[in-house]
């Protein structure tokens, strides 16, 4: 029952959408004030690089070497995401060149890499890994032994997460604020509304989110380092945003769908059931929903309709028009 | 301008003109380094294939220290990025250019370089500047199968698995092989992830053989995530071609490993020496080229003396895995009794051939 392929494909899509979840939680947070962040990928991969390196040299005892390595995972994509935010925020260059510049400058050949080579991380395992936290008897439980209590602590802070900043988008102030400087700039500032510290603070969040989501990958999933690990799923979670048309509890649907469909193609092999080559399967099916999901949104009346920020994308100036 | 100063410019100029006279002429005296070079398909410190080829590498820097000089070149893929790779390499001044991995190299590729000597590994076209060498990894990929089918219980293994060419299709026939001798009856099912080396996939790889009932896993891939997982899932697992048991301490069974030091000391030693000929090098147990790595905890003291037993009948000859009677997939006779299957003739039923599975993997040939 519980290795039936429905319970094994959702199980192990809520495993495997848990990075893209964090990474399109931060991305969401910056977009939502207007800061469009296209390093999520450079991101993912310094937070990857930088919590397993805090594992393999914080010697204590795992609790408090995984908390540390989280936080400092978090610490370095809030980093990397100051650059971003410097450059689009105060300098005001354009939100799509930096933010690709930051992937090139942080990611598999740029920063994390020379990090990984220097710090000497590769060929040996994380020596403290995220486990799954209830007990394996109530892992056993029929269908939501493996889906609810098979997962590992941060599935259930993605959870949490998720929950919160739902309510902070929609049930505070800030919250509200965050949601006018991203529509209308102009107007929030003419409210009294600090755009610009708005804007850093949220997308330095993205940027520690990111840093999170990679040290998901690097201490939970495949729990080793090797350059550019994280394969691309930053890319899929600048697409989950647009995708879960800027909301959080949708970015927790779009990540496990994804999440899912990685792990589809070995299922379905693993089963002996044959759907074509399997190199389409597992090299492009991802890849190609997240291609299909840009092409469908990237005309500005979907944009818009789908409830994209009005002022994505745009640097604010006061009193400029 | 005061005549001093000019004075002073041009001695000052002299005497720059003679630091590098002196300079060029003692770099002449002394004797320039061979340079080789390394391609590898994936990170040098994989944990797989590409690092057992940096540590042959290693292996000939350390010998012939200050007369060669060895470069590598890590995640290289096939095609345009190679040749860039190559150009600039040739440029550089390599004289010698080990390929480590399967496509790379054609023979209109290398005869743009006729000044530059090639190896590479797994393939089969031969030229003047272009060796091919590889070895009998299937025979101790057998002996790992047998570990995997001893460890089995249901008698149901997951195979982890690349490409499909008939390298991997004849590891993995080898592995299943072995398997079935030491557990009659026992399946291989394959997983394909169409890369070399993929954590990510290969994770997700073994998790689904798992799932789908699989009590011992195995790989043909470069990294140790199956391995990592199987540990998690307390699975035992056959590695491929390094020792990873640091990645799985208690699944860790044993692994098909390869040993290039040797081969490429002696290769590049007649490449200085201008004795270098193109050639095909099938490594062998018995050469030291291809062994299994020492065993984990999981294999009983029988099924090491089983092994052993076998590993000897390779090396004296009297037993090889890829002796008929063999059965494919089907069911059907491929290879008729006492006929042994050779490296490059007899086309699929060669062993750089062959495109068919034998009589108890379960998947497809085709990927």
């Amino acid at each position: 029952m519980n290795n039936s392929l429905l319970i094994v494909l959702i199980a192990s899509g809520i495993a495997y959408g848990t990075p893209l979840l964090y990474a399109s939680l931060g991305e969401l947070l910056a977009e939502r004030s207007g800061v469009l962040n296209l390093g999520v990928e450079g991101m993912m991969l310094v937070g990857a690089v930088m919590g397993f390196w805090t594992v393999q040299r914080v010697h204590t005892s795992a609790g408090i070497a995984l908390t540390a390595a989280i936080l400092v995972a978090a610490l370095a994509g809030a980093v990397m995401a100051s650059i971003h935010a410097f450059l689009v925020i105060t300098l005001r260059a354009s939100q799509i060149v930096s933010g690709l510049a930051l992937t090139i400058f942080a990611g598999a050949a740029g920063l994390s890499s020379y990090l990984g080579n220097d710090l000497n991380l590769s060929d040996a395992p994380a020596r403290h890994t995220f486990h799954a936290v209830f007990p394996a008897s109530m892992q056993r439980w029929s269908v939501i032994g493996p889906i609810v209590f098979g997962q590992d602590i941060l599935v259930y802070v993605s959870w949490a997460c998720v929950i919160a900043i739902w309510l902070y988008l929609s049930r505070t102030r800030p919250g509200l604020n965050v949601r006018s400087v991203g529509e209308s700039p102009a107007a929030a500032d003419t409210m009294g509304i600090n755009v610009t510290s708005y804007r850093y603070a949220h997308t330095l969040a993205g940027g520690a989110f990111a840093g999170v989501a990679g040290a998901s990958i690097t201490l939970a999933i495949t729990p080793q380092w090797v350059n550019g690990i994280t394969g691309g799923a930053g890319w899929i979670a600048i697409a989950l945003v647009i995708f879960a048309f800027w909301r959080p509890e949708l970015c927790l649907v779009g990540a496990y769908f994804f999440g899912a469909l990685q792990a589809l193609a070995p299922q379905l092999q693993a089963r002996h059931i044959s759907l074509g080559p399997t190199v389409l399967w597992t090299n492009a099916l991802p890849y190609v929903m997240t291609i299909v999901v840009l092409v469908v949104v990237s005309s500005g009346t979907a944009r818009s309709r789908l409830g994209a920020p009005a002022a994505l994308g745009n640097a604010y100036a006061r009193e400029e028009r | 301008m005061n005549i001093r100063i000019k004075l002073a410019l041009a001695l000052a100029l002299a005497g720059v003109v003679a630091l590098v006279g002196a300079l060029t002429s003692s770099a002449s005296h002394r004797a320039t380094p061979y340079k080789v070079a390394f391609i590898y398909v994936g990170p040098h410190n994989d944990g797989g294939w590409s690092q057992a080829h940096e540590q042959g590498r290693l292996y000939v820097q350390k010998a012939l220290g200050s007369k060669v000089q060895t470069t590598y070149k890590e995640n290289i893929a096939v095609g345009a990025q190679f040749a860039q790779t190559v150009q600039s390499l040739v440029a550089q001044g390599y004289k010698l250019i080990f390929a480590t991995s399967y496509g790379y190299l054609t023979k209109a590729f290398v005869a743009k370089y006729p000044d530059v000597l090639f190896e590479q590994a797994t393939g089969t076209d031969q030229t003047k500047n272009l060796a091919e060498y590889f070895g009998r990894a299937e025979d101790t990929v057998f002996l790992s199968g047998m570990a995997a089918g001893a460890a089995s219980k249901t008698g149901k293994i997951g195979y982890v698995v690349p490409f499909p060419i008939p390298e991997v299709i004849r590891h993995a026939n080898a592995f299943a092989l072995g398997a079935q001798l030491m557990h009659p009856g026992a399946t291989v099912s394959l997983v394909w992830t169409n890369s070399w080396f993929d954590p990510a996939k290969e994770k997700k790889a073994a998790q689904s053989l798992v799932t789908a009932g699989a009590d011992v896993v195995g790989q043909n891939v470069d990294s140790p995530a199956a391995g990592q997982y199987s540990e998690s899932a307390k699975i035992p697992w056959v590695g491929y071609d390094s020792d990873a048991k640091k990645f799985a301490p208690k699944s860790w069974l044993t692994a098909s490993v390869y040993n290039w030091g040797p081969y490429y000391l002696k290769r590049v030693k007649a490449a200085m020496n201008d004795t270098w000929k193109t050639g095909f090098y099938y490594g062998t147990i018995k050469d030291g080229f291809t062994k299994l790595a020492p065993y984990g905890p999981g294999v009983t003291a029988a099924t090491k003396a089983k092994i052993a037993a076998y590993q000897r009948k390779l090396v004296n000859g009297s037993f090889y895995e890829f002796q008929g009677p063999l059965y494919d997939q089907s069911g059907k006779l491929r290879v008729k009794k006492g006929v042994k299957m050779d490296i490059l003739t007899g086309g699929t039923n060669s062993l750089y051939g062959m495109n068919w599975l034998v009589k108890g993997v379960i998947g497809s040939a085709k990927g």
